[in-house]
C-alpha cells in the first residue's frame, strides 16, 4: 500500500489519494519526543555507539559483584550451577592473537563469555540492561563500567588498579581475547543465501551397510520421567514405561550386528515370538491434576533459587526437609522465613516474601518438610 | 504387579516388557532358543493373567464371548443428561488429555527463568500448534503484561520516531499469516551422540500458529526510514533481558510481522502478549517477545544472543556469527523415540517437515535405515516458512527396523545426515542442527532414539 511503485499509481489515480500517501498512516501514531527515545535508546553498538559517559575501577567493582552477582556466578565469575561461566579458559597468548586457542583445543568442558565475545560493548550492554538476575536496570552507568573491569581483571585481561571508562574503553577492545573469532563467512544471515552441506537424494540402495553409531545412553532411560504419562492412553502407539522397566540398549555392536542380519521373506515373522505386543490402558485414567504444591512453588519462582535435591542460590527442598526432620516447630519457623525473610542458615539469607498469602506458604512448606526421599 | 495395576493412568507392560532386560537383550541378539522361550512363556502367562482378571472383572472376555460390554451395555453418557453450554466459558482439553504437555527436559538449565520447554510433537496432528502448547523459551522470566500500557517505539535512522499504542498498531492493515518458529538450539543436544529419549525433547522447540498483525515495512514506511543507509534494524523486548536481535534491512521489509494474534486470539503471555515480532524462517531468538522498541541503523548490534550465544563454533574454532536460517527439516513423530507400538500391521507414519527458505516440496520416508526410501504424502497447506504434515502408510512384519525422514525444499536443498552436518561443521555447533532423526524400532515394539552413519 506504501511502497514505491504503489506511490507512482496513487499519483496517477487521483491528488486524494496522493494527500493520504504522503502521510502514510494519518490519525495512527504519534512522534517520540526526545525524552523518551533516550529513555529506551540505551543499547551499545560493537564500535560503542550508544556508550554513555561515565567510570568504574576494578575495586568498585568487586564490590558490587560480591553484592550483587557472585551468588549466581561465583565469587570468581568460573561457577557453572546457575548460568555458564563467564571467566576462564583464556590467555596471555589470546589477548595478542586476537583468538581464544581453548576455542579449538576444546580443553575447556564449558565455554565461558570471555571466551566467545569479540565485543566489549556486548559485555557492557547486557550487564547494562539485564543484571542483576532478579533485579534487571538497577545498576548506575558507573557500576556497569565497574562490573565489566572487574570481570575483565578476573579473566587477567585487565590489571587490579584499572579504571574503565568511556575513554578507554575502545583500546582495552583490542586486548578482547576472541575479538577475532567471529565469521560471516556462512550461508545462514539471508533467507537467500546457501547451505554448506549437499545430500544427493538416494531413493535405492543408498547404503551397504547400516551402521549405528549411538544409541541413549543408559543411565538417560529414565531422566525424562516415565514417557509412558507422556502420550495418550489410546491411539496407534503407547508411551514405553520407562519407570518400570528401562530397557537398556544392546551394544552398538550387537545392534548393528541385528539390523544387518539378511532377511529372507516372513523368516522375521516366524522367528519373532508369537506375541503382538498387548497394551491395555488401566481402567481408570489420571484425572487432571489440579495445582500441586509443586506448582505453587514454581508459580511463586520458589524454583528460581531452590532445586528439588540441589542447592541452587538456596538449599534444595529435600536438603531442607532432611535437616529438619523430626522437628515440630521447622513448619511455623520456615513458614515465618518464607514470609518475612531471614534464615541464614544455609550460608544466604532469604528475601521476604510478603505478598504470598499464608495458606499457600503452609502447603509449600509441608511439602518441602515431606520431600526427604 | 499388582502395585502397577493400581497406579491410575498406568500403561499395562506389553507381556514381553514382563521379562528382565538380561532376557530381552539375549533374545534380541540370539533369538529364541527353547530355554528362552520357557522363560517368556512363563513371563507371558504371567502378565495375561493379570490382564484376564482385570478383564473378568469387567465382565469381558469370557470363555463364551458374546460381544464388547462397551458396545452391549448402556454407557454412563447415553442414559444421562450432559453439561449445558458455557459450563466451561473458555473451553479446555478433556480430562482425558492431560498427558500431551510442554515439558521440561531434566538437566538442560538451572534456572526456570532461564529455561525452555518443549511441545510434545509425539501426539499432536496437522500443522497448527495448539497455542497452550507453543514451545516456551524465556531469557528472563515471563509476564502477562497490561496492553493497557505496552508502547512501541519505531527510531533510530527514521525521519520521524513515532509512539504506538495497542490501540493504534491493531488499526493498521493486518495480516494473517501461518509461520513456524524454531529455536535455533532445536536438536541441540544430539549434535555429539544421543543424550534424550523422545521427539518432544530432540525436536519439540519448534511450533507453527497462524500470526495476525501488521508488517514491519508498514511501520517502517510510516515513520519515514532512511532507505539508503539503513541497513538493519534492532528489536528489542520489553521483559528484564531487554532481549535484543539484529534483522537485516530486506529482511525486515520481505515478510516480518508486528504480530499481536496467534491461532485466532491474541498472542498468550508464554509468547510475547500483547505484542512480539515474528521473523519467519529465522531462528525463534530473533523473533522477539514483549517488543517494545525497533530501532533503524547502518550496522548490526552485537547483542548478547549474537555474540555469547547464538553462534555456531566450527572446528577452526572460529564462531559463525549471525547464523539465523533455519535450513529444511523433518521429523517423524509417530511412531517415534520412546513409543511402543501395539503389534504387527499397518501404521500411518506421520511427521513434520519445513524450511525457512521457502516451501517443501518432498519428504522421503525410509523404514530400512536408509537403503531404500519412498515418497512421503504432504498433507494441505503446504505453506512457505510453516511446517508442513507427511502420512506414508507402513506394515510393519514384526522385524528391527530404522525409520529415517528427509526433507527437501524448493531450493533444491536436501536435509543432510547427522555426520555430513559434523564434516563441516563439528560437534560443537549447538546450535542449526537439522539433521535426519533415525528411530530404531526393537522387535518387541520399542522405538528408541539411535543415530546411524
Amino acid at each position: 500500500m506504501y511502497k514505491l511503485n504503489k506511490v507512482i499509481l496513487a499519483v496517477s489515480l487521483s491528488a486524494l489519494s496522493l494527500a493520504a500517501v504522503a502521510q502514510p498512516l494519518p490519525g495512527v501514531g504519534r512522534s517520540a519526543t526526545p525524552k523518551e527515545i533516550a529513555a529506551w535508546d540505551i543499547d551499545v553498538r560493537g564500535d560503542f555507539k550508544g556508550l554513555p559517559k561515565g567510570h568504574g575501577s576494578v575495586a568498585e567493582g568487586n564490590k558490587v559483584w560480591d553484592d550483587k552477582c557472585a551468588s549466581c556466578h561465583g565469587t570468581f565469575g568460573e561457577s557453572l550451577e546457575v548460568f555458564g561461566p563467564i571467566v576462564g579458559g583464556t590467555t596471555k597468548d589470546d589477548m595478542k592473537t586476537g583468538h581464544v586457542l581453548s576455542m579449538v583445543t576444546g580443553s575447556e568442558p564449558k565455554r565461558s563469555t570471555l571466551m566467545k565475545v569479540n565485543t566489549l560493548s556486548t559485555i557492557w550492554d547486557y550487564i547494562n540492561r539485564a543484571m542483576p538476575w532478579t533485579a534487571p536496570k538497577t545498576l548506575t552507568t558507573n557500576e556497569v563500567y565497574a562490573v565489566t573491569a572487574y570481570i575483565l581483571n578476573m579473566g587477567e585481561i585487565l590489571p587490579a588498579n584499572f579504571v574503565l571508562s568511556d575513554k578507554n574503553i575502545a583500546e582495552v577492545q583490542k586486548t578482547m581475547p576472541n575479538r577475532n573469532g567471529m565469521t560471516h563467512d556462512h550461508g545462514m544471515w539471508e533467507v537467500k543465501g546457501k547451505g554448506d552441506v549437499k545430500n544427493p537424494p538416494c531413493m535405492k540402495d543408498c547404503i551397504k551397510q547400516i551402521e549405528i553409531t549411538s544409541t541413549l545412553p543408559d543411565y538417560a532411560c529414565d531422566a525424562h520421567g516415565n514417557i509412558a504419562e507422556q502420550n495418550r492412553t489410546f491411539g496407534a502407539i503407547r508411551g514405553a514405561d520407562t519407570l518400570l522397566a528401562c530397557n537398556p540398549d544392546s551394544s552398538i555392536q550387537e545392534l548393528n550386528r541385528i539390523y544387518n542380519a539378511p532377511r529372507k521373506a516372513g523368516a522375521s515373522t516366524s522367528a519373532a515370538p508369537a506375541m503382538p505386543v498387548v497394551a491395555v490402558a488401566a481402567a481408570a485414567t489420571a484425572a487432571p491434576a489440579g495445582e500441586t504444591p509443586f506448582d505453587l512453588l514454581k508459580k511463586n519462582k520458589c524454583t528460581a533459587c531452590h532445586g528439588v535435591s540441589n542447592k541452587i542460590i538456596g538449599p534444595g527442598f529435600e536438603q531442607i526437609s532432611a535437616k529438619y526432620k523430626g522437628d515440630a516447630g521447622a513448619e511455623a519457623r520456615l513458614s515465618g522465613v518464607v514470609k518475612n525473610g531471614g534464615g541464614g542458615n544455609w550460608g544466604g539469607s532469604m528475601p521476604a516474601h510478603g505478598n504470598l498469602n499464608d495458606a499457600d506458604i503452609k502447603t509449600m512448606i509441608q511439602w518441602i518438610l515431606a520431600s526427604a526421599k | 504387579m499388582s502395585n502397577e495395576l493400581k497406579q491410575p493412568g498406568r500403561i499395562l507392560r506389553a507381556p514381553e516388557n514382563f521379562i528382565d532386560a538380561e532376557l530381552s537383550k539375549a533374545i534380541t541378539t540370539g533369538g529364541l532358543n527353547e530355554e528362552r522361550r520357557g522363560f517368556l512363556r512363563k513371563s507371558f502367562l504371567a502378565a495375561s493373567a493379570v490382564i484376564a482378571s482385570s478383564a473378568a472383572s469387567n465382565g469381558a472376555m469370557s470363555a463364551a464371548f458374546e460381544g464388547d460390554p462397551n458396545i452391549l451395555n448402556h454407557t454412563e453418557y447415553d442414559q444421562a443428561l450432559g453439561m449445558p453450554v458455557t459450563t466451561n466459558p473458555y473451553g479446555v482439553p478433556s480430562k482425558y488429555e492431560t498427558n500431551l504437555v510442554r515439558r521440561e527436559s531434566p538437566g538442560l538449565t538451572q534456572v526456570g527463568g532461564a529455561s525452555v520447554s518443549f511441545a510434545p510433537l509425539q501426539g499432536l496432528f496437522g500443522i497448527i500448534t495448539p497455542s497452550g502448547l507453543h514451545f516456551e523459551r524465556h531469557h528472563q522470566g515471563w509476564h502477562d503484561m497490561d496492553p493497557a500500557k505496552h508502547r512501541l517505539m519505531v527510531m533510530g535512522m527514521v525521519k520521524n520516531p513515532k509512539v504506538y499504542t495497542m490501540d493504534d498498531i491493531m488499526r493498521l492493515p493486518s495480516v494473517s499469516r501461518m509461520h513456524f518458529i524454531e529455536c535455533g538450539a532445536n536438536s541441540a543436544t544430539e549434535w555429539g551422540n544421543v543424550a534424550v529419549p523422545t521427539v518432544q525433547y530432540t525436536h519439540g522447540m519448534v511450533s507453527c500458529s497462524e500470526f495476525t498483525g501488521v508488517l514491519l515495512s508498514t511501520l517502517l514506511d510510516d515513520c519515514g526510514f532512511d532507505k539508503k543507509n539503513g541497513k538493519f534494524i534492532l528489536a528489542e523486548g520489553a521483559d528484564g533481558s531487554g532481549m535484543t536481535r539484529t534483522i537485516s534491512m530486506a529482511n525486515a521489509l520481505d515478510d516480518v510481522i508486528v504480530a499481536y494474534g496467534q491461532n485466532g486470539e491474541m498472542l498468550r503471555p508464554e509468547n510475547g502478549y500483547p505484542l512480539r515480532l515474528v521473523v519467519p524462517g529465522v531462528q525463534g531468538v530473533s523473533s522477539v517477545k514483549y517488543l517494545r522498541r525497533i530501532e533503524v541503523g547502518d550496522k548490526p548490534y552485537d547483542t548478547k544472543d549474537e555474540v555469547s550465544h547464538y553462534v555456531d563454533l566450527q572446528p577452526n574454532g572460529q564462531q559463525r556469527q549471525y547464523t539465523s536460517v533455519q535450513e529444511a527439516k523433518s521429523v517423524i513423530t509417530s511412531p517415534s523415540g520412546g513409543q511402543v507400538l501395539l503389534g504387527k500391521g499397518f501404521y500411518n507414519i506421520t511427521g513434520l517437515a519445513w524450511t525457512g527458505r521457502g516451501k517443501i516440496t518432498r519428504v522421503d520416508v525410509s523404514a530400512d535405515g536408509g537403503r531404500t526410501w519412498r515418497t512421503a504424502r504432504l498433507e494441505t497447506p503446504v505453506l512457505s516458512k510453516a511446517l508442513t504434515r507427511f502420512n506414508i502408510d507402513w506394515v510393519w512384519d514384526g522385524s528391527p527396523v530404522i525409520l529415517q525422514s528427509r526433507a527437501m525444499d524448493d531450493t533444491g536443498y536436501v536435509q543432510p545426515s547427522i555426520n555430513q552436518l559434523r564434516g563441516v561443521r563439528g560437534t560443537k555447533s549447538i546450535y542449526h542442527n537439522n539433521a535426519i532423526q533415525s528411530w530404531r524400532v526393537a522387535d518387541f515394539g520399542e522405538v528408541t532414539n539411535v543415530q546411524v552413519k
